[in-house]
């Protein structure tokens, strides 16, 4: 018998209960709204106080190494604590409801717009003037993703792209090359996919080409010519008629294979981060994936026969669809100033290249390669790209491959409906995947539920503001 | 003396009062009215009248939900019951070697929901996991337990019996306390082990059997962790059209992922309301089945 303590809607009852009781007893301030009038941003400042960060874990050399210079920056007078782990949403909401937020969060650049949109989070023009945080240093895309209504809410870090990574073994055996599953020409791709895709006594067993949905599919509608939001993050654009080709296009690629079910359950079953992964298993030809597996596959597997690209677009220009990280700072904070601070010393230059030198001494110390870090720090980006070593090929062409496409991203722009524009458009995706609809029937009812909510959210901050 | 009494057992009651007024009346109250409002968290609820109570009319995931709710906790709840069952009647059958098994069964209950959850794509994956290879050993082709829609919640479900240990005690209990000479004179009428299994056993046992169809239904209609864990948590791009999207999974996202606290209260609301009339229903129908002992009727 499961008893209903064992269950997660007891805590959401909690949470909602809790909510509402702090909402109506007193402590129910909310920090919607809130300003930082009182706070005198300078990187001259004595700080002190207590700086709580939540969202944020010093789980490697690279966030440890970057922790020990922000926390010098901040000089002995502020005592830094840390809630790690990711961001929690439903923690923070419940903290920023008792008016007693963190300090700065740690969170995914897509969750920006609707944090600044309800006022969760300060407008941080104040912070990067005082401390000197340079906005043209950062990626493009990265700041236009916490860049809501022109104004910045956040400060970027990480950046996450795609390149097309294969098995070289099974293209040579299908007489083909890395340039057949890139993208660059998707007839190419699908008939790229046909050749190597293996069936065992009914069973898929080789993926031959995954185009990763529904993750992915801003990337192929991007390279085919769609944005699925505008710029200024106000109209969506997913009944496009490119982005419908896309989506047709890379279902088809499942289609092929015997459905997306099929697909998805050969890759589930691959040992993706160890030494059985898909590649070395010879089980998948080609896909594109974010840079940080050429890390992990060069740690697991360097024997592996990989090919590395791009992903390319219908001219064969590389693109990738950035994402990442980014710091923000609560309405409400006690401590904006050490905030800031922080926020500025973990994205400097200085704090990355330490990062990125502690990085470079352990896999030397382990012979192995440093492949690099994408730190959405344009500056940082090239110095750390000088410090890279060299692993040989197919590593070298990887880390190539990684940093020419890091010149070429674009991002979904930040608005107040980021959860929701995402949500209508993964059911969309998954509607077209299980067959339960058609590339443009599903487009269309997303592009009504999407431009509905961000209509509304938008309509929210009109009056807001 | 007897006021006296009152005052005592009301002093002694009183942290529990206090708590629960504080911390479970209040907040379903106050959920009450935030459902009629426009709230984020963050900012004033604003009082927007039934609005969001019409939305969920209009708002075709709210079916969605609201029908795999339902079908899961229809399938789910006789399964779990059957299966408590038959293995409470092998219990006791078990002698010595009970109290063995009794920790065994009991033990996945100690398993958080996250794990199963984890487990869950392990075991029930279409290509590689260990169910559908036991299944190949009896010739039996397993579909794809987690890609394919029509058979998510059916592996749900099966995934759900991982945890039957708890009522599987519960009924243990029960069948100990049927009295033995109820069987015996059963016996004597000539009644077989069916007959007395139907005739004896289970209008006897038939309060815990109650209970536990009650309180799984109830968890049933809540049901959250495992399928969130598995289709929607964090990172987690497993995909199952929304097969797996239960009721409570999308009060979740509306409250803490689209920021509509108001409408999610609204959405717990309905569900209040389907858990007291499906509760209400079961009490009837009890009425005719269940036997109280000494009771009148």
């Amino acid at each position: 018998m499961r008893t209903p303590g064992h269950h997660h809607p007891l805590a959401i009852s909690t949470a909602v209960g809790a909510a509402s009781l702090l909402a109506l007893t007193g402590c129910a301030v909310g920090t919607g709204g809130g300003d930082d009038s009182g706070a005198e941003y300078s990187s001259d400042t004595t700080l002190e106080g207590e700086l709580s960060v939540m969202g944020f874990s010093g789980v490697d050399e690279v966030a440890t190494t970057r922790m020990d210079f922000a926390k010098q920056e901040l000089g002995d007078g502020v005592e830094v604590k840390l809630t790690e782990g990711e961001l929690d949403l439903q923690q923070f909401l419940s903290a920023a409801a008792t008016g007693d937020p963190p300090d700065l969060i740690y969170a995914n650049r897509d969750q920006i717009g609707s944090l600044a949109a309800r006022g969760a989070i300060l407008p941080l023009d104040r912070c990067y003037e005082g401390e000197g945080i340079d906005d043209d240093a950062f990626v493009e895309p990265a700041l236009a993703q916490v860049t809501l209504n022109d104004e910045i809410y956040g400060v970027p870090e990480f950046n996450t792209v795609q390149i097309t990574m294969a098995n070289a073994d099974l293209l040579d055996g299908a007489g083909l090359s890395i340039e057949d599953v890139n993208g660059s020409d998707w007839d190419a791709m699908a008939a790229a996919n046909e050749a190597l895709t293996r069936s065992d006594g009914g069973s898929l067993a080789v993926i031959g080409v995954d185009s990763k949905l529904p993750e992915f599919f801003p990337l192929w509608a991007r390279a085919n010519g769609a944005d699925l939001l505008s710029e200024d993050g106000r109209e969506a654009h997913l009944d496009d008629p490119a982005a419908v080709a896309a989506l047709e296009w890379a279902v088809g690629i499942y289609d092929a294979q015997g459905g997306f079910g099929d697909v998805k359950a050969l890759r589930d079953s691959a040992d993706f981060f160890g030494e059985g992964n898909q590649f070395a298993s010879g089980v998948l030809g080609a896909m594109p994936m974010e840079q940080w597996y050429v890390n992990v596959l060069n740690d697991v597997s360097p024997d592996a026969p990989l090919a590395f690209d791009t992903v390319r677009d219908h001219d064969g220009e590389p693109i990738a669809y950035a994402s990442g990280s980014a710091w923000a700072i609560p309405s409400g904070a006690e401590n904006p100033q050490a905030a800031c601070r922080w926020a500025r010393a973990m994205t400097s230059v200085d704090a990355w290249l330490a990062a990125a030198q502690a990085r470079l001494d352990l896999r030397e110390e382990e012979g192995k390669p440093f492949t690099g870090i994408l730190t959405g720090n344009a500056e940082a980006d090239e110095q750390i790209h000088d410090m890279t070593t060299s692993g040989g090929e197919p590593w070298d062409s990887g880390v190539a491959a990684v940093y020419e496409v890091n010149e070429h991203t674009f991002s979904l722009p930040a608005n107040p409906a980021d959860a929701e524009f995402e949500a209508a458009l993964n059911d969309a995706i998954n509607d077209v995947l299980s067959g339960d609809a058609e590339a443009a029937d599903a487009l269309a009812r997303a592009q009504e539920t999407a431009q509905q909510a961000l209509d509304d959210a938008w309509a929210k901050v009109e009056e807001g503001s | 003396m007897k006021r006296r009494d009152t005052r005592a057992a009301l002093l002694f009651l009183s942290p529990w009062i206090v708590g629960f007024a504080v911390f479970t009346a209040w907040p379903i109250l106050y959920s009450g009215y935030l459902s009629l409002t426009d709230y984020d968290v963050i900012n004033d609820p604003a009082f927007i009248g039934f609005e969001n109570y019409a939305r969920l009319f209009s708002d075709p995931k709210v079916a969605l939900a609201l029908g795999n709710t339902l079908f899961f906790t229809a399938v789910q709840v006789p399964a779990y019951v059957i299966v408590s069952l038959a293995l409470a009647v092998l219990l006791q059958q078990a002698g010595r070697a009970s109290g063995f098994f009794r920790t065994v069964f009991f033990l996945p209950k100690m398993t958080p929901p996250v794990a199963v959850g984890i487990l869950f794509l392990l075991l029930f994956n279409g290509q590689s996991g260990l169910f559908n290879a036991a299944l190949g050993v009896v010739g039996i082709d397993g579909p794809s337990w987690t890609t394919d829609g029509s058979w998510v919640k059916p592996g749900l479900v099966i995934m759900s019996l991982w945890t039957v240990g708890s009522s599987v005690l519960i009924l243990l209990a029960a069948l100990r306390g049927v009295p033995e000479e109820l069987y015996d004179s059963a016996k004597i009428d000539g009644a077989g082990s069916w007959r007395r299994l139907t005739s004896v056993t289970l209008p006897m046992i038939s309060p815990a059997l109650f209970f536990v169809v009650v309180v799984n239904t109830i968890a049933g209609l809540q049901t959250f962790d495992e399928a969130y864990t598995a289709f929607f948590g964090a990172g987690n791009t497993t995909y199952a059209n929304d097969a797996a999207l239960f009721y409570v999974i999308y009060l979740f996202q509306q409250a803490f992922e689209f920021l509509h606290m108001g409408y999610a209260s609204a959405m717990a609301w309905l569900l209040f309301l389907i858990v007291m009339i499906v509760t209400a229903i079961q009490m009837v129908v009890s009425r005719r089945l269940v036997h109280y002992e000494g009771a009148s009727r």
